[in-house]
This record gives C-alpha cells, structure tokens and sequence, in this order.
C-alpha cells in the first residue's frame, strides 16, 4: 500500500501513459488494418501481395524487434528527433494493424455469399453492398477477435515502457529500482493493467449486445 | 474472383479500372520503398562496410552463440509452458470445485497481466542472477495459461461418446482424463499449440529487458559496440536479425500448418484446428465448442503478443 500512496502521481502518470498509448495506437492499428484488409480483398493483384507481404512480416517478427526498427531506423528515413511516444505508438499500431487485418478479412469472409449475390440481384451498386449488407454483418463477427486483440495491445504497450515512453512498466522498474519489495509493485501494476482490460472488454461486451440480432 | 463476397467477376470496363489501379498502387509502394532506400543511402546506412562487419569470424560467433541463448529459452519455455498448460487444463476440468477456482483464477490473472511485467517480477524476486531461468519461467507461466485454454478447449470437443465409453469400461477419472481425453485433445490442437509455440519464440526477445544475452540483446549489443564510417549500423544489424526471427517463425508457423493438412487427411473423425499465422489465436474462444462455458471474447484474456 506504501508505496502506492508515496509514489501516486508517478503511479497515475504510468496509467495514463498506458492508456493513452494504447488510445493512440489502437486508432492507428485500426484504420492501417481496415486499409489493408481491403488491399487483401480487393481485386488489384498487386495491393493484394502488399497485403500479404505486410501481415505475414509483422507476424513473424518480434514487437520488441519493431521497437528497435521505429527507434534507430525510422527516425533516420523520416526526421530525426521524432518523440518516443510518438514512435512507439506507430511501432505498436503497426504491429496491431496485422491483426485487425486478419480479424477483418475472416470477418468479411463469413459474410455468405449470398448475401452480396442477393444485394447485386436487387440493383445495389458496389458500395452500397459493402455499406449495407457486407460490412453490417461482418462487424458483428469480427467484434469478439477485436476485443482480444486490443486487449493483447494494451498488454504489449508494457514494451514501450522500456523505451523511456512513461508508462506502468516504467513505473515498475522505477520502484523495484528504488528498493521498494516486488511483490506490491507487481500488485498494483496488476490491479491498474486489469482495469484497463476489464474495461476493453466491457466495452466490447457492450457493443456486441447492441449491435445484436436474431440469426 | 467470382467467388468473392464483394465483387462480381469483372467486366471489361472493371478489368481496365482494376488494371489502372495495379499500377497506380505499385508505383506508389514502389515510390515509398524508393524513398526509404535513398534516405538511408543518404545517410551511409547502405555503404558496404555497413555490411562487411558481418564477415567478422567474432561477430559470426555473436550471433551463432545469440542464437543458442535464444533456442535454449525457447526450449525450456517450451516445455515448460506446455507441461504447466496441461496441469492447469487438467486442474480446470476438475470435479473439485476449489481446485478449479485457483486453476481459473491463475490463468485469468497471468492472461491479462502483460509478460512483460511477469517476466520482471519474477527476475527481480527470485531469479536476479538467473536471466535465462527468469525469461523461461515468465514464459512458461504466460503461455501456460494460454496452452491450458486450448488444451481445455480440445478437450471439450472430443465427443462425449468416447468419455462415456471409457466411464462404461470402468476406467478411473484419471484414466479417462490421461489416456482418452488428453491425447485426442493434443491431437486435435497441435496446430493451435504449435501457433502459441512460435508466439512463445517471438516474446523469448523479451529477454531483451532482462539483459539475457539472446538474439535480440547481441543485436542491440552489436550494434552499439561497432562503429563504422563514424556511424552505428543499426540497419543493417536489424536487417540480419529480422531475417533470422521471421525465419525461425515462419519454420515453426509452416510445421503447424503441415500438420494441420496431415490430421486432416487421416480420417480420425477429430476435427484439427486450423494453424493459425503465430499470433492468430483469436479466433480460439469463438471456435471453443458445446460444453465450453466461456462465450467469446469472455474475459481480457487475448492471447496475442
């Protein structure tokens, strides 16, 4: 309890730190990943091997590697001084945006075929087919692999920590480095990580049930 | 392209749009490659001798002993993990009610928490002088927790004539559980258990943190150390070491999905698991089936990383 009480605003400043990275990245994770879902789908060969090539890289490559490349190799293509936060969010959404890639593209595939044969029967153009038929369905689907794959960004967000971006991670290494015991550190990391969690999926809980219909 | 969700088969007018926006997308992500490669030329990342320290025996030897301190925690963790997976699966489908709390409770906890901070609290508490055993055990506690759902998962869906048939020939519940259950549950999973095998090798790099001298801390370490043209060769480090890592990955990744089209083929009526791409196991609670009582997306229990 001590050392929660003696080191709040540090301990709330890692809180916020990891939401807000979290924030940042999961808009960054999702709008990369819908865009490239759609290169995955659509008909342009090309854009369809971009795809692939970006999902199967950043599969297979460790997110701490990621870290390094946005740290000591992105700055230098892009500008240098670029700030750690900012980096480290791209660093996560990027690796994020595979994901929801993936999540997406089933979720467009369990879409039956039906469905947009039916819309095209009734004289529905190409977008009014995505927007009304196919993407209303595929949400619902893809709802319950996107709750855990923010989830599994919030926990990843604890590697930006090691990269000077301020957040509970941070916070950890600072206590156990000023000698407080481990084990109420790790208790109260613990505590503010499955808050956040909690919460993740609670939303989603949420949307999931208004978004609900009889199939 | 007429079995697609999204689009007819293309006509004429469809076939010279899409052929229009072909070239137009490649030259774009040709044109940001471009880019990237002239401003890291710019900057010397590109010269040869940024290169040549890879022909140095020493830093030769670097990698290759990297490379073991790697495998050797991915080995233990491995086993780990998996041994730890089927104490928990186990411990969950008890008929003892405590017994399956803690169980759930463990796994519900160790799940959310980042392996991160698992990982460095168990190195400062128990094992400061030990990274190796450190990284291993905060590896297998996590993927443990995460085996023991599939192996959960496996074995909820093997039919329940084959339990009740063991009960009708008088085996004991250990019996059912060791030598019916169980080994039709791995059967079926082993593409989704090799999947979080090659998500347990990407996260050994979290040895990183803990200063255990595996392929990602050499590279760090390799790269700091050596500088060349007054520059340090971070790129074409990283460069090396990706290559390595998305080797080693997608050796695993095709393992599993080999043996995914093998248990396909025997026709055992068990269902396998599609293998997923390290890191798709999303998809798990939702293909989680009858008897299971989490619905998806239950819990913050993602098993990504």
């Amino acid at each position: 309890m001590n050392v929660l009480l003696d080191h709040f605003p540090e301990f709330r400043d890692g809180f916020i730190g990891t939401v807000s990275i979290t924030a940042v990245s999961s808009v960054i994770a999702l709008v990369l990943g819908v865009v490239i879902a759609g290169f995955r789908v659509s008909p342009v060969p090309p854009l369809r091997f971009f795809g692939t090539a970006w999902v199967t890289l950043l599969r297979n490559t460790p997110l701490t590697l990621l870290f390094l490349v946005f740290f000591f190799v992105v700055p230098e293509i892009l500008f240098p001084g670029m700030s750690p936060f900012v980096l480290a969010s791209l660093a996560l959404g990027l690796y994020t945006s595979s994901f929801v890639c993936e999540a997406v593209r089933s979720g467009i595939s369990t879409v039956p075929l039906g469905q947009a044969e039916a819309a095209r029967s009734l004289g529905m153009g190409f977008s009014q087919t995505l927007r009304l038929i196919v993407l209303p369905q595929a949400t619902r689907t893809v709802l319950p692999p996107m709750s855990s794959i923010f989830i599994a960004l919030t926990k990843n967000s604890a590697i930006a920590g090691a990269f000077s971006v301020t957040e509970l991670f941070g916070w950890q290494t600072l206590m156990s480095e000023q000698g407080y015991a481990i084990a109420p550190v790790f208790f109260w990391v613990a505590v503010a990580y499955l808050v956040i969690t909690f919460a993740i999926s609670g939303l989603f809980r949420l949307l999931e049930r208004t978004m609900e219909v009889a199939r | 392209m007429s079995a697609s969700v999204l689009f007819d088969a293309p006509g004429p007018k469809a076939r010279v749009r899409n052929r229009i926006y072909a070239v137009v997308g490649t030259l774009v992500i040709l044109a940001l490659l471009a880019v990237s490669v002239i401003r890291l030329n710019d900057k010397g990342h590109l010269a040869p001798e940024m290169w040549d320290i890879f022909n140095y025996s020493g830093i030769r030897q670097n990698i290759a002993d990297a490379l073991l301190a790697t495998l050797k925690a991915f080995g233990l963790a491995a086993v780990g993990s998996l041994v730890l997976g089927v104490l928990l699966a186990v411990a969950r489908l008890s008929d003892h009610k405590p017994v399956r709390w803690v169980a759930t409770g463990f796994i519900e906890v160790f799940r959310s928490l980042p392996l991160l901070i698992t990982i460095y609290a168990v190195w400062v508490a128990f094992l400061t002088d030990y990274s190796m055993w450190a990284l291993a055990l905060g590896l297998s506690i996590y993927n443990g927790c995460v085996q023991a759902e599939v192996l959960r998962a496996g074995v909820n869906a093997v039919p329940r004539g084959q339990r009740e048939a063991a009960y009708a020939l008088g085996m004991s519940k250990t019996q059912v559980m060791t030598s019916v259950l169980l080994p039709q549950a791995v059967r079926a999973m082993l593409p989704t258990i090799i999947s979080q095998l090659v998500v347990t090798l990407k996260d050994t790099s979290l040895g990183y943190m803990i200063l255990y001298p595996e392929l990602l801390y050499s590279a760090q370490l390799i790269a700091s150390n050596t500088l060349v043209n007054g520059q340090y060769p971070y790129v074409s480090v990283i460069v090396v070491f990706g290559v390595i890592y998305i080797a080693l990955c997608l050796a695993l990744s095709a393992l599993a999905t080999w043996i995914e089209k093998r248990g396909r083929r025997a026709r055992t009526g068990i269902t396998v698991a599609p293998a997923e791409a390290p890191g798709g196991e999303a998809d798990l609670e939702a293909e989680m089936t009858a008897g299971d009582t989490t619905g998806p997306a239950d819990g913050p229990g993602g098993t990504k990383n």
